[in-house]
């Protein structure tokens, strides 16, 4: 499990929290954002190795809501996009 | 740090006398929406706001804590954090506090971490952090009725004896359990054997040690909240989320508009009776003219409003205690990315429909400097309760009630809701032009903790709505009752013959001819121009003024505030004073905040010119257009 911030193109290949359906569930892989804004998503429990699943979104479809943890988090897609999920 | 007094090295327990009362400050710290301010006024018996969504506090308060024995105990109030790697002012705030930087603030002896016990795994993760301060502390998990109505468990004893502090359960809702923090205060409550605690260094390590301790202490997590995800369902959905949301605003304003009336009616009968019985009791002289046409008709004119505003409110305290403003913010999300700000804006901005001070406090919580400027400068364009008087006043004189949309919505209640819409677009356009110009930066991610739906409790929203009239009392006995008085004596000099002239000859009617010019292509004469003069200090004001002015003339005093505006106002200028109110910036104690929170005058300054321009152009055209 490696841990990385860089700001690098997203992997093609590796799914992202963007490409979650409803109720769909995923286990993070890592995150591509600044280290600070990193920090504070696992604070709020988007952990590598941690389940996170989609739930509700706004009407027009972003931001959604993720579950993690017993709690429930909005983010917007272009956050979600870069929460990479680990491959099956 | 088991040991109360230790908090500290060197000599200072030498040189304190034996016996005095030690004092201390104990502050109460936890993620945001664990129930911090619940706890406090559980404690002090104070009143600090508190509702059901993230970042409600954002700055500390300080009280006594209520205890039988003769302990002087402060208690600190502080915002939520989720670390100690602050990232917004609020957070700074805590930061501070807890070690010791605030001004004014000592550095705490203890601490009080609250934390909510049906999110415990998550919640842990802050206690490595607080736990590392070495400070006496006491953990509190909150909302412990919940955790058991929900089926689950935690064993209080073994997780004390993980983290080496005190635990105790406690809803801070019911009172449940508070009575051990009281004993945590006065130092009688066991304290386990401390414990040695990993050093962690990263996120991910604080993660898995708070995982393990509430492995190790028995936690078995609540059932989902499942009212929360059937409501969300409905408000959240595509077609029926926009819906709920349209059919709530309707009915709030019909409600605030057509049910308050018989309430209003009540009041300014009452009004109307305690001025006629002043008159009759008094002899007739300078002072019965004082009191009873200067200061009751002002103050009276206002206090008639008392049973809206607190209607309005009551459907404010509704949303915030439910936990339904946090999902209206990621509706509005998206509306909020176009003009370059952010979700987390739209929180303060809600909250302006009451009041753009507490607002402006609000946007504490956004992170990036220059989004929180953009809030603030728009903010105020919000239509705020203070403006609600002003609005009724005019609609009532000039438009006809009849039904607009079926019995949902009639002619006033759309009337008012449109000039909702009208301070809301003023601010989305503002957001804007100042995102795109002055304060253009590169986008900020939202992020926002969904709070499960709550019940809101009578108690909550019936003490908030008590402490908003007294409020509202308060600014009609000070700023509006000094304002009457100014005035009235302004419009009794000078003395023609030993008797108060005409009020046109007047002093008040001096400077209101003065300005006349200036506001006359807006339709105003120079009656309207006293009130917009006086309403630089707050805008309901120009209410209790115009009242004061048409009660000291004599041929209207039969006649009510309504009646005479009609005499003095077209349709066009009624229009254009409604628009006028709703952009220009009256209001001293919100250029006071604004100037607090940005550190100086210019941004006060702007805002203020930008206003009053925006105000009288568009008044302007809206006169033009209608005449």
């Amino acid at each position: 499990m490696q841990l990385s911030f860089k700001k690098r193109s997203v992997k093609p290949g590796f799914r992202t929290l963007a490409d979650l359906s409803e109720n769909e569930e995923g286990l993070v892989e890592r995150i591509d954002l600044p280290v600070d804004f990193a920090h504070r998503l696992m604070e709020l429990g988007f952990l590598p190795g941690h389940p996170v699943a989609a739930a509700r979104s706004a009407p027009s479809g972003d931001p959604r809501v993720f579950r993690v943890d017993g709690t429930e988090i909005a983010l917007r897609r272009e956050t979600a996009r870069h929460i990479l999920l680990r491959r099956h | 740090m088991s040991d109360c007094h230790g908090c500290g090295s060197g000599p200072q327990t030498a040189t304190r006398p034996a016996r005095a009362t030690v004092h201390r400050v104990v502050a109460i710290v936890g993620p945001p929406n664990s129930g911090k301010s619940t706890l406090f006024n559980r404690l002090t018996g104070l009143r600090q706001k508190t509702a059901n969504f993230p970042g409600v506090t954002v700055e500390h308060h300080v009280g006594k804590a209520h205890l039988p024995s003769h302990h002087d105990i402060d208690i600190v109030d502080l915002p939520g954090i989720y670390s100690l790697n602050p990232r917004s002012e609020d957070e700074q705030v805590s930061h501070d506090a807890l070690h010791g930087k605030m001004p004014g603030l000592r550095r705490p002896d203890g601490v009080i971490l609250v934390l909510d016990a049906t999110n415990l795994s998550r919640h842990l993760t802050l206690a490595a952090n607080i736990l590392s301060l070495r400070l006496p502390t006491l953990v509190v998990l909150n909302m412990a009725d919940d955790l058991h109505k929900r089926g689950g468990t935690v064993d209080a004893e073994a997780l004390a004896n993980e983290l080496g502090a005190p635990v105790v359960l406690v809803s801070a809702l019911t009172g449940e359990g508070v009575n051990a923090v009281g004993r945590f205060l006065t130092g009688g409550i066991a304290v386990p054997r401390p414990v040695e605690l990993p050093v962690l260094q990263d996120v991910p390590a604080c993660r898995q040690w708070a995982r393990q301790v509430s492995r190790e202490a028995g936690y078995t997590h609540p059932t989902p909240p499942l009212w929360t995800r059937r409501l969300d369902s409905v408000f959240l959905h595509p077609f029926w989320g926009p819906v709920v949301f349209v059919l709530v605003v309707g009915t709030v304003f019909q409600t605030v508009f057509t049910g308050a009336r018989p309430l209003m009616e009540g009041v300014e009968a009452l009004v109307g009776w305690v001025g006629g019985g002043l008159r009759l009791m008094l002899p007739d002289n300078w002072l019965r003219s004082l009191l009873v046409d200067g200061v009751w008709s002002g103050v009276g004119a206002v206090i008639v409003f008392l049973p809206q505003i607190l209607m309005l409110f009551l459907f404010i305290a509704l949303l915030e205690d439910s936990g339904y403003l946090a999902r209206a913010a990621v509706i509005a999300d998206k509306t909020m990315a176009r003009v370059g700000l952010q979700g987390k804006s739209f929180i303060p901005l809600l909250s302006a429909y009451a009041c753009a001070v507490p607002a402006i406090m609000a946007t504490r919580t956004i992170e990036s400097k220059r989004d929180r400027i953009a809030t603030i400068l728009i903010a105020p364009f919000m239509t705020c309760s203070a403006r609600l008087p002003v609005y009724t006043l005019i609609i009532a004189a000039f438009i006809p009630e009849k039904p607009f949309i079926g019995p949902l919505l009639g002619t006033r209640a759309a009337a008012m809701l449109s000039l909702y819409v009208l301070g809301f677009i003023a601010a989305v356009a503002t957001a804007k032009v100042l995102k795109s110009s002055v304060l253009k930066s590169e986008k900020t991610p939202f992020v926002l903790e969904m709070p499960p739906y709550r019940m809101p409790t009578l108690q909550s929203v019936g003490l908030r709505l008590m402490d908003r009239a007294a409020a509202f009392l308060k600014r009609a006995g000070t700023v509006i009752l000094g304002v009457s008085v100014v005035l009235w004596i302004l419009a009794s000099i000078p003395l023609v013959n030993g008797a108060a002239p005409p009020i046109e000859h007047s002093l008040a009617g001096t400077l209101g001819r003065a300005i006349e010019p200036v506001i006359k292509p807006l339709g105003f004469n120079w009656k309207i121009g006293i009130g917009l003069i006086t309403s630089l200090a707050a805008r309901e004001v120009i209410v209790g003024t115009l009242g004061t002015i048409y009660g000291m003339e004599p041929d209207k005093d039969a006649v009510g505030l309504q009646k005479a505006l009609q005499n003095d106002l077209t349709l066009g200028g009624a229009v254009a004073l409604l628009v006028f109110f709703a952009f220009a910036m009256q209001c001293m104690s919100t250029l006071a905040v604004v100037r607090r929170e940005t550190g100086g005058w210019k941004w006060p300054v702007l805002q203020f010119t930008y206003m009053g321009v925006l105000a009288y152009i568009c008044a302007f055209v809206a006169f033009r257009l209608l005449s």
